[in-house]
């Protein structure tokens, strides 16, 4: 555990994760045309390498969103998404995503879980795999567990047995989709501590999408406030607390200052959404196409 | 080496035996509750059906019913005919291929219908058209138009189980959690991948939800249409020809010995399909 994670050579070199993510004017709505919801209007965020840049917004804002165009699941209608100035034209392994919930095979152990990607793509092989996986899973703690399927696995366990997964790949950029969601409070807290000691490590390029103020200000390098649907940027604020960072530091005046400018965007964006027509409301608007 | 085998021995671990899985069977509370349950069950039975005998009064149905002594003794009679397991076999025979077949195109066609849209575009709307028709009402379409009986019983058969494996398979791999294929996409999964590495495995529970309903059917349908063919020279036998022919022979106590030989061949074929499913999808036994 004392170990950096930089010490073992990567399986491949994408520049120690230092990789930069631009979202350039991105533009994406859902639906049929006359009940067409605009999700993401004219977003541009860059994602710098090397930093935990945060996004955090009002629940249904089109977070997930933003994470499915990113790692290439879907396509933006306008705009564009570069990944070190190449545009993004489908899922790769170098942006690894970390889902809401588990997302690991439940037909597979943790072990076979963790080494589902190499072993696909055959990049690393036999006794080098088998070490790196093991050299994984005993750096989030799981060496007791590798051969437990995830079912068998607590909440915690299988948030970090799918960072071992996500890992291996050696991705460009971690993309967490709000991953400690559904986690109680304390292993929540522990979690992120974990979390966050990985990422100190060796700073990876990283997104991490979520709806806890807290948590994106204990996170964050890079604050990133989103409007209320359709999402865009409101404001960008630089969280100067130091690192490594230790969760007394919440409590600090500075982070209670970030907390506070924070929470006032996001207040004003939330209420926005209970203001706003609904859905329905809209679709009452369009003329023509028959009448009920 | 055996020097080695006594330091182990010898260590001063104390650890709690492991208890045999008979000494586990023998002390579960729930199986014996069962076994109490089902000797009160044929006590009732007996009684209810002698109960003219001890008071002269016969109770409505169930004294008509033989009582399970007569049906034990009935039983007896007929365990060294080879006729009885002639039966056994003749109707295990039709069950299983029927079974088999259904099973061997149902779940490819499951498959390709979940996984590609033309595919299911041509092929669902026929298939839901001919779903809701019972198997039995194939019967004298396919006496027909199969040469032999056994032919048309075993096609009976067929569609007993293929309709609920195709429909279990095509609901089970439409539910495949999304993110299980996006997660392997990113991991660099091809086309064959996804279907093997994800669909395939993500599956299979609904291939043995539908396996154990369809054996079900099955059993159904091979005894009616053994009922329904009757004893001809050609696809007579098994266990539905057994019961048919003890009602017309007027043994009510074999009849009963031929209902409980079909839930004995029952239980038998959905213990094997759950013993499979326990083998092939380790992680649902937990615990």
């Amino acid at each position: 555990m004392q170990q950096p994670i930089a010490a073992a050579p990567p399986p491949v070199d994408f520049a120690a994760g230092k990789s930069r993510v631009e979202i350039r004017n991105v533009t994406k709505a859902y639906g049929e045309e006359w009940e067409r919801q605009t999700v993401i209007e004219d977003l541009s965020v860059t994602i710098e390498p090397g930093q935990l840049t945060v996004i955090v917004g009002p629940s249904g804002c089109g977070k997930s969103t933003l994470v499915n165009l990113i790692a290439g699941f879907d396509f933006p209608d306008s705009g564009e998404i570069l990944l070190d100035g190449r545009k993004v034209t489908g899922p790769a392994r170098d942006r690894m995503v970390v889902f809401q919930e588990t997302a690991l095979m439940p037909w597979q152990t943790t072990y076979e879980n963790v080494v589902f990607g190499p072993k696909l793509r055959g990049d690393l092989k036999g006794k080098e795999l088998h070490d790196e996986a093991i050299r994984l899973l005993a750096k989030v703690g799981l060496s007791e567990f590798i051969h437990k399927y995830p079912l068998q696995l607590s909440g915690g366990m299988q948030r970090r047995a799918e960072l071992a997964r996500a890992l291996i790949n050696n991705p460009r950029i971690m993309i967490m989709d709000e991953p400690f969601r559904g986690l109680d409070a304390m292993s929540r807290g522990l979690m992120q501590e974990f979390f966050l000691r990985l990422f100190e490590e060796n700073r990876r390029t990283n997104l991490f999408v979520t709806s806890e103020i807290d948590e994106a200000i204990f996170l964050a390098d890079r604050l990133v406030v989103l409007s209320n649907r359709p999402a865009s940027m409101r404001k960008l604020i630089e969280i100067q607390l130091p690192r490594p960072r230790h969760y007394t530091m919440l409590s600090s005046p500075e982070a209670y200052a970030y907390k506070r400018d924070a929470m006032a965007i996001l207040h004003q964006e939330a209420m926005k959404s209970f203001r706003s027509p609904s859905s329905g409301g809209k679709a009452f608007k369009v003329s023509g196409g028959g009448g009920h | 080496m055996s020097n080695a085998a006594h330091t182990i021995q010898s260590a001063p671990v104390q650890r709690v035996r492991r208890r045999s899985k008979f000494e586990r069977w023998v002390s579960n509370e729930t199986m014996w509750r069962g076994v109490v349950a089902i000797i009160g069950f044929l006590l009732l039975w007996e009684l209810g059906s002698r109960f003219d005998e001890l008071t002269g009064y016969r109770l409505p149905f169930i004294g008509l019913v033989p009582a399970p002594s007569k049906v034990a003794a009935a039983w007896v009679t007929v365990l060294p005919k080879p006729g009885y397991w002639w039966s056994w076999y003749e109707s295990f025979k039709r069950v299983l291929s029927g079974f088999l077949a259904a099973m061997l195109l149902g779940i490819p066609f499951g498959l390709a219908l979940a996984v590609n849209r033309y595919f299911r575009d041509i092929f669902f709307p026929p298939f839901e058209i001919l779903r809701p028709i019972p198997p039995l009402a194939w019967v004298p379409a396919s006496l027909i138009f199969w040469p032999t009986n056994e032919m048309s019983i075993a096609f009976v058969t067929f569609l007993g189980a293929f309709y609920t494996i195709v429909i279990n398979v095509l609901g089970g791999a439409r539910s495949i959690d999304v993110r299980y294929l996006r997660a392997a996409q990113s991991m660099g999964a091809s086309q064959w991948d996804l279907f093997s590495k994800i669909i395939l495995p993500g599956t299979l529970p609904s291939i043995f939800t539908g396996a154990a309903v369809g054996m079900g059917i099955t059993w159904e349908v091979v005894l009616a249409a053994e009922m329904i063919s009757g004893g001809g020279t050609q696809g007579g036998g098994g266990l539905g020809f057994f019961i048919w022919n003890s009602y017309m022979g007027g043994s009510l106590p074999q009849i009963v010995v031929g209902m409980i030989s079909i839930g004995i061949a029952g239980y038998l074929s959905s213990s094997a399909i759950r013993m499979l499913g326990e083998y092939f999808m380790p992680w649902r036994r937990l615990f």
